[in-house]
């Protein structure tokens, strides 16, 4: 395990970060697992597709308006199911993220589309005697800033704190006259903002872009947000990026004869987790609010 | 009518799966394998609904009791003079035995359900997310295990040359057994308990009610349904991939599950024939031929877009699914009635 591969672990699991947060800020105000969320990647990544000509700059800006869009409009969608059941609303957002892959797919066919965004960035920042690659110097100082900037949003912001307040009870803050659904927009926002960076940065890193792009990172980071602690942000975000750096490391750890089998060690490494806490690896200790039978 | 009214939760279900088997009969051989895959997705969705809608913990594990059932039943029923070129890396028990049709459906029901018990007795006692994803991780290394360990299996490689001995009577009386033994656990002591600790657990709970232990009862009872109906699938196909046997089934089971409704045996079923069933019009309308004297053309690709609105609206419209959760029961038939005559006599 030498410093290049750590540094790429860090990168990996700071991508799963930033997904994170877009699932764990629209769970935090609705409770709702957003399986689209993925899809928002993905529209992401196929903007970057139709703007490559223009250059990058336009490209990435056309980006985030894309997602934003997508994901204002998905918040919309998924309004009549406010209230039901945790199992109608986890399939209904996998609906919804079968509907947008299926569109791709109609859209741009299964063979998937070449990209070119920052192609610069691919190569290799020269520390010493150790190679890294740029992207994954951005993808951890973007994370940091994003996160960072997010902190900031909910903790110094009157419109944080009343995402906060939401998401610590949904019913008494609109009662006190909380714009809730400015609120969840809001969250929806945030998290689209972070999907379209994981957008740029894997079309930068695998510059090839196909209909499931997003669902392919959605499930781990999602995997990694429930075994962290989906109920606080801080939680489900290390949570993301524990899975993430977990799963790199271990592959270099690994021996080839056992790499093929990387996916099993790490789910049976989350069924563990689960088992000793199922509220989460890193939730407060007398949490106490999951049931357990 | 008392007793009419109790088996009635059955006879609906029963009613449409002889309904889609006896059509399916009557039509061309090419479109009985869209009646029989119906059939036999049928029987994966009552299967996931044992467990699912009795208890109300989602599992994304259950095809992997699928996978199992299929995979161990299918490399078992490949002719013994054709496994050693096809699948030479197999374990010696599964090289040299060769197992009949009614001996391969029996095997997937017990390793199906031997499968869901040693899974279940660590997992059944999460609940929510956590058991979601714990499933899930349980299908992923079923996926992960059969995709690389050629001993028990085909690998990445297609499974094919098994004997396609699920034909249409057998599709639908082996999804009606499904759908029997569905019921006859809905209507058991434990069966009812479960139904009440998914309502409210903690009040199952206050009144003595252990709950682990009624969840892993249907837990088993639902792995080894899924065996079962995997061995069917199997035998349907006389091929299969890992792939087929992964997410996509999951989440379509899953969806067909919850778009009938989830909490009932009718919901099961008729989500379940309803979605495939269109699933298949829609792919035969893609392809250019035409259904029932219908003739109508679709551009390739819309098949998967109309499906997925449809799951959407559905789901939008009617959260409950298209049953609403409910069986088919003359009394709550009986009790409508009154309550609209009531409300019109109010009017």
């Amino acid at each position: 395990m030498d410093l290049q591969s750590l540094v790429d672990a860090i990168a990996l699991g700071s991508l799963y970060a930033l997904v994170a947060v877009g699932v764990a800020l629209v769970f935090g105000v609705l409770r709702i697992v957003n399986f689209a969320h993925g899809e928002l990647i993905t529209a992401g990544a196929y903007a970057l597709v139709l703007t490559d000509e223009y250059g990058s700059g336009i490209a990435i800006l056309v980006c985030v308006g894309v997602v934003i869009v997508l994901a204002l409009l998905l918040d919309r969608a998924l309004r009549p199911l406010r209230g039901h059941g945790p199992a109608t609303i986890l399939v209904a957002t996998f609906a919804v993220s079968f509907l947008l892959q299926s569109i791709a797919l109609l859209a741009f066919g299964g063979q998937g589309n070449n990209v070119s965004v920052l192609p610069g960035l691919n190569g290799a920042a020269h520390l010493g005697d150790v190679d890294i690659r740029w992207v994954s110097i951005v993808s951890i100082v973007l994370t940091l800033l994003l996160l960072a900037g997010t902190g900031i949003v909910l903790n110094r912001t009157s419109v944080g704190l009343q995402m906060r307040a939401a998401a610590t009870d949904f019913r008494a803050a609109r009662i006190l006259g909380i714009r809730t659904n400015l609120v969840i927009a809001l969250a929806f926002v945030i998290g689209a903002v972070m999907a379209a960076c994981v957008s740029v940065l894997l079309a930068v890193q695998a510059p090839f872009v196909y209909p499931t792009f997003g669902a392919n990172i959605l499930i781990p980071a999602l995997i990694g947000v429930v075994v962290g602690g989906i109920d606080r942000l801080r939680t489900a975000t290390l949570g993301a990026f524990t899975i993430g750096f977990a799963t790199s490391v271990l592959g270099e750890l690994l021996n080839s004869s056992h790499r093929v089998y990387l996916d099993s060690y790490v789910f049976l490494l989350v069924i563990v987790v689960l088992l000793v806490r199922p509220e989460g690896l890193f939730s407060p200790f007398r949490a106490g609010t999951v049931e357990r039978v | 009518m008392r007793r009419v009214d109790a088996a009635l939760p059955f006879l609906g279900p029963a009613a449409l799966l002889v309904a889609v088997g006896v059509i399916g009969s009557q039509t061309s051989l090419s479109l009985q394998v869209d009646f029989a895959q119906a059939l036999v997705y049928a029987a994966i969705v009552i299967a996931l609904y044992v467990f699912v809608g009795n208890s109300g913990v989602i599992s994304f594990g259950h095809i992997s009791f699928v996978a199992l059932g299929a995979f161990i039943t299918g490399v078992l029923t490949v002719p013994k003079e054709s496994k050693e070129f096809v699948l030479p890396g197999l374990f010696p028990v599964l090289q040299d035995h060769t197992i009949s049709n009614w001996q391969a459906l029996a095997l997937g029901a017990g390793v199906g359900g031997l499968y869901a018990l040693v899974v279940g007795i660590p997992l059944m006692r999460l609940s929510g997310l956590a058991a979601g994803i714990a499933t899930f991780a349980v299908l992923g290394i079923t996926h992960n295990v059969f995709s690389n360990w050629e001993r028990i299996g085909p690998g990445v490689q297609t499974l094919s040359l098994v004997p396609s001995t699920t034909s249409m009577t057998q599709a639908t009386i082996g999804t009606l057994l499904v759908a029997l033994v569905a019921y006859a656990y809905q209507r058991t002591r434990s069966g009812r308990l479960l139904r009440a600790s998914r309502e409210d657990p903690l009040a199952a709970q206050a009144s003595g009610m252990h709950i682990y232990s009624h969840r892993l009862v249907a837990f088993t009872i639902s792995g080894a349904l899924a065996g079962f109906a995997g061995a069917l699938l199997v035998h349907l196909y006389g091929s299969l991939t890992v792939g087929q046997v992964y997410l996509e089934l999951t989440f379509l089971t899953l969806a067909m599950l919850v778009i009938g409704g989830a909490s009932s045996l009718l919901g099961a079923t008729v989500g379940a024939l309803f979605v495939s069933l269109l699933d298949s019009l829609l792919n035969r309308a893609e392809n250019g031929t035409g259904v029932l004297g219908l003739d109508f053309d679709l551009p390739h690709g819309s098949r998967l877009v109309i499906l997925g609105a449809l799951m959407t609206l559905v789901l939008l419209l009617r959260p409950g699914g298209i049953t609403g959760g409910h069986e088919l029961s003359l009394a709550r038939f009986r009790l409508a009635r009154r309550g609209r005559l009531l409300t019109r006599s109010r009017t």
